[in-house]
């Protein structure tokens, strides 16, 4: 019989990485090649199956940051390091990477929005000159939502990234108070001539208004490009859950150009 | 069409016909249950298993549609335990249904997006669908609001047999040359089997050719009415013999909390949780939005991306379920109304 798409495969939890007392960071077993941007289901016998982006990959492992919101969340918050857990995947697009590639690349984030582009930036931290300059807005709610402490720290002394860190409603070293779209205006876009791309991630109302704001700054629609977030029963275009109009989002998606984003309307 | 001999046999030798078939087929039909409906000595007609020709309901419209032998409302996907996930059990015999043109060409829909759609082939789908055959059921009277005519759903080429009920006897077209033994002993009678030609509903089926007019549609007044109007009960999705989604539930046994079963149950995009994120959000959440979503992935979003028609056979079911008394041509008229606004340059506020 032939390969069966959604049946999942046991991988052992190899380590539980708390990131605030909602969000943790899973690091799962996995010897799959996988693209920034991507997304696996993980699935809990018992619970059910959900859609998840990849915040981190490396030699032997995939990391998952979850919040716990949902009936499937949950059961994934009441595992131990060494339990199984069952994923498949890897399923969408992910980011188009080469278009980055020696160009100044702009990354506005919000919330969990930060995960599925979180191995990204990483990338174009440790990989120096594969890009030229990284501008980076990264948004929280508040000092206890911050997601990748570590990181956001790291990404602050590269010398090639400028980052702005924001909390929406709180004074906190480090970050500056407001939300992400106060400090777009901080980029020196007329700076880059034509050689940059930004990436939006994060609430569809955050995406909306920063998508806004950078076509205000006069950006070029196809700089622009996005990861969504829909529901998904299986990720491989048969449940219905993510469709809209003709666009299945985990077959063409999650990532998007703006060009093709702005017309995708639930 | 495909030349076919037919032959005419009475109830007796139609059962003698099941009982040989039984050996390689389980054979299903649409069956009525007594007081099975949703009202008080209400019918329903359902596909179900037959062993004899007094079993099929010719006269009047299955309640729910042939693609639940292929999809039913609940199936077992998988049985686990902690470590491993196992797949139910394929079925063993072939399957041969009974359906009319519109419900075997609504097969050619859950195909597109089973087998076809991202170039993945489901494999719960394709091992049973792999194992069926149909048998086209004459359809002289139709129902009321049938319009398989208007969607070009009324002929089909992908029958094995047909069988047409002429009032105590079958008249039996074969075109499946591995049926052609069965009959044999029978000598051929000069009768062809005609599909429906006209329906006494005729559909303005509405063409939406470019996403741009589509998404001019979404913010259309049309769809406000239906707020008060649809109670999103999902009736019409399930009885739709062209919906296809799903979602994925886990069930534990009670004896033991380790071992259980990954189902996969019908879904409907007009119920509330169709589209809520992990994050609790919902894209659509007004019940005019869900119905506009249905009725534009019918008319727009299927054959936007497949390019092969409406996602419709014109099979009254949806209407003929809801509620409400919704009607579906109904609503494609005014569709198609509201198309010509917007190409007549129309504004609403």
């Amino acid at each position: 019989m032939t390969n069966n798409p959604v049946k999942p495969t046991a991988c052992k939890l190899l380590d539980i990485m708390p990131q605030t007392q909602t969000e943790w960071t899973f690091r799962v077993k996995n010897n799959l090649p996988i693209k920034h941007g991507q997304f696996m289901q993980l699935s809990l016998p018992k619970v059910g199956e959900a859609p998840i982006s990849i915040s981190g990959f490396g030699n032997g492992y995939v990391d998952f940051t979850i919040r716990k919101v949902g009936k499937v969340t949950d059961g994934l918050f009441s595992l131990r390091k060494g339990d199984n857990i069952f994923i498949r995947g890897c399923y969408g697009n992910g980011w188009p990477i080469e278009q980055f590639k020696n160009k100044t690349v702009v990354i506005i984030a919000g919330g969990t929005g930060v995960s599925p582009v979180k191995s990204l930036i990483n990338m174009l931290c440790d990989d120096s000159d594969y890009a030229k300059e990284i501008y980076l807005i990264l948004g929280f709610k508040n000092s206890h939502s911050i997601l990748f402490a570590d990181e956001l720290k790291k990404w602050q002394t590269a010398s090639h990234f400028h980052v702005i860190y924001t909390l929406d409603d709180e004074d906190y070293p480090g970050f500056q108070k407001g939300l992400v779209t106060d400090f777009i205006k901080k980029i020196p876009f007329t700076a880059f001539a034509d050689e940059y791309e930004c990436i939006i991630v994060g609430p569809p109302i955050m995406m909306k208004f920063v998508g806004m704001d950078l076509l205000m700054n006069k950006i070029p629609e196809k700089k622009i490009w996005m990861s969504f977030e829909r529901k998904m029963s299986c990720g491989i275009g048969k449940c219905g859950h993510c469709r809209i109009d003709e666009t299945y989002v985990c077959l063409d998606g999650p990532v998007f150009n703006y060009t093709v984003g702005k017309k995708l309307i639930d | 069409m495909k030349h076919a001999q037919t032959y005419q046999l009475n109830v007796d030798e139609m059962n003698g016909f099941f009982e040989q078939l039984s050996e390689k087929y389980d054979i299903y039909a649409p069956v009525r249950i007594s007081c099975g409906g949703r009202y008080a000595k209400d019918d329903s007609i359902i596909y179900q298993p037959i062993n004899t020709y007094q079993e099929i309901e010719f006269h009047e419209r299955s309640t729910y549609p042939l693609k639940e032998v292929l999809t039913p409302i609940t199936q077992t996907l998988f049985y686990f335990t902690e470590d491993e996930f196992k797949e139910s059990k394929s079925p063993q015999k072939d399957i041969l249904i009974f359906g009319r043109a519109c419900d075997i060409n609504s097969i050619k829909i859950q195909d597109q997006i089973y087998l076809k759609n991202g170039n993945i082939e489901d494999y719960f789908y394709k091992r049973i669908r792999d194992k069926v055959k149909f048998i086209l059921m004459d359809c002289p009277e139709q129902f009321e609001g049938c319009f398989c005519c208007s969607v070009g759903a009324n002929k089909t080429d992908m029958q094995s047999l047909a069988v047409s009920d002429n009032n105590g006897s079958a008249y039996v077209q074969v075109y499946d040359s591995d049926f052609a033994n069965y009959f044999a002993k029978y000598a051929a009678v000069n009768h062809e089997i005609q599909p429906p030609l006209k329906n006494e509903l005729k559909v303005d089926y509405p063409v939406i050719d470019n996403l741009e007019l589509a998404n001019k549609l979404k913010e259309h007044p049309m769809w406000k009415e239906f707020d008060a109007r649809c109670i999103g009960c999902g009736s019409c999705t399930v009885s739709c013999s062209t919906c296809t989604c799903f979602e994925t539930t886990d069930i534990v046994y009670t004896q033991n909390a380790h071992i259980g079963e990954r189902r996969r149950t019908c879904s409907s995009c007009m119920i509330d949780g169709f589209d809520k994120v992990a994050s609790g959000q919902s894209f659509r959440k007004k019940t005019s939005e869900k119905y506009r979503y249905k009725i534009l992935h019918k008319v727009y979003g299927y054959n936007a991306r497949f390019h092969t028609g409406p996602m419709c056979v014109g099979c009254g079911r949806c209407s003929a379920r809801c509620p409400e008394l919704i009607s579906y041509p109904a609503t494609l008229n005014k569709l198609s109304q509201a198309i010509k606004e917007i190409k007549g340059g129309v504004q609403h506020d």
